[in-house]
């Protein structure tokens, strides 16, 4: 019963339950093989391409915490896979680790600058988030544009390919990207204060701030933590398709990030999150991509599905839907057994005092 | 500050303009957007010559005229402090459902109906989720926008081309008045800010969405109808992107299901650049209408400058971000008066 409390435990049968239905409709899906020392899948793939939605996730994820929401993700993705692009395509020797790496070095600080200055209009200026990066989402795509002067840069480049289509051992590099990621948030969230802190901002920035929260830097964090993370996104997006395109690039990512941080349990409210949950989300997000793919639907209709996916997650979590809930169970219950007020249905029968098991108790409380 | 008083200073002493600035506080933004709307024609005339001519004026109308029945549903719901992010994939669906429906012979009188049914359907289901499922409108409409988008791609994947003379016509016909001319979608848009813009000023229902913007608290203690409203802007948000389908139709000559991506943050600037405050209870649809040609112009400079269209949206989001600051102090003053 502890388990079905977990706050993980909905979004992670979300999850199973879509990989159980591709795996009966599809046992292939579960198939992994080994060749020459690497694994090959259906759920490696998704590990794999999953990566650049994760760090975006995960960033949004922080952002959301503090209340705040960061539009312009997608934008910076664009922005930065035109940089790190120009500049090793600019270049004499685009198979140089050296310049791949400064390239990427560079793309990343452009996109540190981004988040700087997103984290200046909302903790500094006090602008709504929501407007705030929508300046960022408008010209940022403009700005990527300018830097690729319109076309799509495409290069050749393998240090550069190795990011998302490379292996590492056993498993494609991508993967331990985000692994990464998520090893350094998780230590820097949960083994020091900082995610308290940022969990208090978000839950009453005023009386955070009156007990001696520096709402200001914890809040200018997140956006910056947001658009690296993004910057980092753009990067392995571009090496995907080895190409910097800038109208592409990460096109509605903000709208599937916020959607994974969603369904891992994270409100929209700020306050309380969960990194597992935004994990489990992109995971579940990833995969009904690709199942949606896989029922042979055109990827371009695949948004009717999200759609229904979003109705649902935000009817389940409504305030409406749960008295709705609440009311349905009493009736099953005092139809049952002894109505127990208060109690949550199947939890505490500890706890509750007066135990009645005959069936002549039958009331139905108000 | 939901009332305004009318009559306009006589005096231009610096008091009259301190008092004048106090008490119309929530037309600010928008005379604002007058001014740069002004200077940023006159600053082309003085710079092309030949910009500030009766055929670019028109086709300034004709050119963006679904972009100004967008921002006039759109101001309904920013006015009740809400957002609406699905209405250029609304738009998308509805103009390739329109061409789809037209294209296997449906007659027209049933086509258009169904094309502004889709568009207040996807509205009214915001709406609902809104009101009474407690869902913020930024995810409601999120949805909203996958929906229409992916809805889009289920009628068609590619382009539907458009032969029926009624729709054709709404874009061919030219009313000339000198070099002035104007086309029914022109006409269909510029009759559309008139309805909001009276709906707003004059009626129950627009006080009422000022009210909802202003307090939603405040206006349910008062017995106003909250939820109606607040479901209704939805519904005029989507019908007015379903009409935006058509009207995109009509000058494009053909649905196409990628029309309209990123049209929502083009209309939400228009909107913002018009003066309507996005915490809502501050706005005006005629501001928005200024917004839009604010838009369209710096559009056709740019296109006039020959420069790639790309800056379009980086001047249009260092606009927006002048206007937000703009309103920051504005509203952060008149909180100090009040």
């Amino acid at each position: 019963m502890k388990l079905v409390k977990s706050r993980l435990f909905w979004p992670a049968m979300a999850l199973v339950t879509l990989l159980v239905v591709n795996i009966v409709v599809n046992p292939n899906f579960a198939r992994i093989t080994m060749r020459d020392g690497q694994l090959y899948g259906a759920m490696v793939d998704i590990l794999r391409q999953s990566a650049p939605l994760m760090l975006v996730a995960l960033g949004m994820t922080l952002v959301i915490a503090t209340r705040g929401i960061d539009l312009s993700v997608g934008a910076i993705m664009a922005v930065s896979g035109a940089v790190a692009l120009t500049i090793i395509d600019g270049s004499g020797d685009p198979d140089n680790v050296g310049t791949v790496a400064i390239a990427i070095g560079v793309a990343v600080l452009v996109s540190l600058v981004l988040g700087v200055w997103n984290g200046f209009l909302v903790s500094v200026l006090g602008i709504q988030p929501i407007i705030a990066t929508l300046v960022l989402m408008l010209a940022g795509r403009g700005v990527a544009l300018l830097i690729t002067g319109g076309f799509i840069t495409t290069v050749n480049s393998d240090p550069l390919s190795y990011i998302a289509s490379g292996y590492l051992t056993l498993l494609p590099f991508a993967f331990f990207i985000s692994v990464a990621v998520i090893a350094v948030i998780a230590l820097l969230e949960r083994r020091t204060a900082l995610g308290m802190l940022t969990e208090a901002v978000g839950i009453n920035p005023e009386a955070s701030r009156l007990a001696g929260v520096r709402s200001r830097g914890i809040v200018w964090g997140a956006y910056i933590a947001s658009g690296v993370l993004a910057g980092v996104a753009g990067i392995i997006y571009a090496s995907n398709i080895k190409a910097a395109d800038a109208n592409a690039a990460g096109y509605l990512i903000e709208l599937y990030a916020i959607l994974a941080v969603v369904l891992g349990g994270t409100s929209l409210m700020g306050g309380k999150f969960s990194i597992a949950g935004t994990v489990i989300g992109v995971l579940t997000v990833q995969t009904l991509d690709s199942t949606i793919l896989f029922f042979g639907v055109p990827s371009a209709q695949s948004p009717v599905f999200f759609a229904v996916v979003v109705i649902i997650v935000v009817l389940v979590q409504s305030p409406r839907v749960h008295a709705w809930g609440r009311k349905v169970g009493a009736m099953f219950r005092s139809s049952k057994e002894t109505p127990r007020d208060g109690t949550p249905p199947g939890g505490a029968t500890a706890t509750s005092a007066p135990v009645a098991t005959k069936p002549e108790h039958k009331e139905v409380s108000a | 500050m939901t009332a305004q008083t009318l009559e306009a200073p006589k005096t231009s002493s610096p008091g009259a303009i301190k008092q004048f600035a106090a008490r119309h506080a929530s037309v600010l933004p928008t005379l604002a957007a007058i001014v740069i709307l002004v200077i940023v024609l006159i600053g082309a005339q003085v710079e092309f010559g030949n910009f500030l001519t009766a055929r670019n004026m028109s086709a300034l109308l004709l050119d963006n005229a679904y972009l100004m029945v967008l921002a006039v549903g759109m101001t309904f719901v920013i006015v009740t402090g809400g957002i609406d992010l699905s209405v250029g994939s609304v738009m998308a669906f509805t103009g390739i459902l329109g061409s789809s429906m037209l294209a296997s012979g449906t007659p027209v009188w049933i086509v258009i109906p169904a094309m502004l049914g889709g568009g207040a359907a996807i509205g009214t289901l915001i709406g609902v989720l809104v009101q009474y499922f407690n869902v913020q409108p930024f995810i409601a409409s999120l949805a909203g926008l996958f929906l229409g988008r992916g809805l889009a791609y289920v009628v068609s994947l590619s382009s539907v081309r458009v032969e029926n003379e009624g729709i054709l016509w709404l874009q061919t016909t030219r009313f000339y008045l000198g070099d002035w001319y104007i086309t029914p979608t022109g006409i269909i848009a510029l009759l559309v800010v008139a309805i909001g813009a009276i709906t707003m000023a004059w009626t129950r229902f627009g006080r009422t969405v000022y009210a909802i913007g202003g307090s939603e608290q405040s206006a349910r203690l008062m017995g106003l109808s909250v939820a109606r409203t607040k479901v209704a802007v939805y519904v005029i948000s989507g019908l007015c992107g379903g009409l935006a389908g058509l009207l995109l139709t009509a000058y494009s000559g053909a649905g196409y299901p990628r029309n309209g991506i990123g049209t929502e943050l083009d209309v939400i600037a228009c909107v913002v650049i018009g003066g309507t405050l996005l915490t809502g209870g501050r706005g005006y649809v005629l501001g928005s209408m200024i917004g839009v040609f604010v838009f369209g112009t710096i559009k056709t400079i740019i296109s006039f400058m020959g420069a790639e269209q790309s800056w379009t949206h980086i001047i249009v989001g260092a606009l927006l971000l002048l206007f937000i600051v703009v309103q920051r102090a504005i509203v952060a003053r008149s909180d100090r008066n009040t």
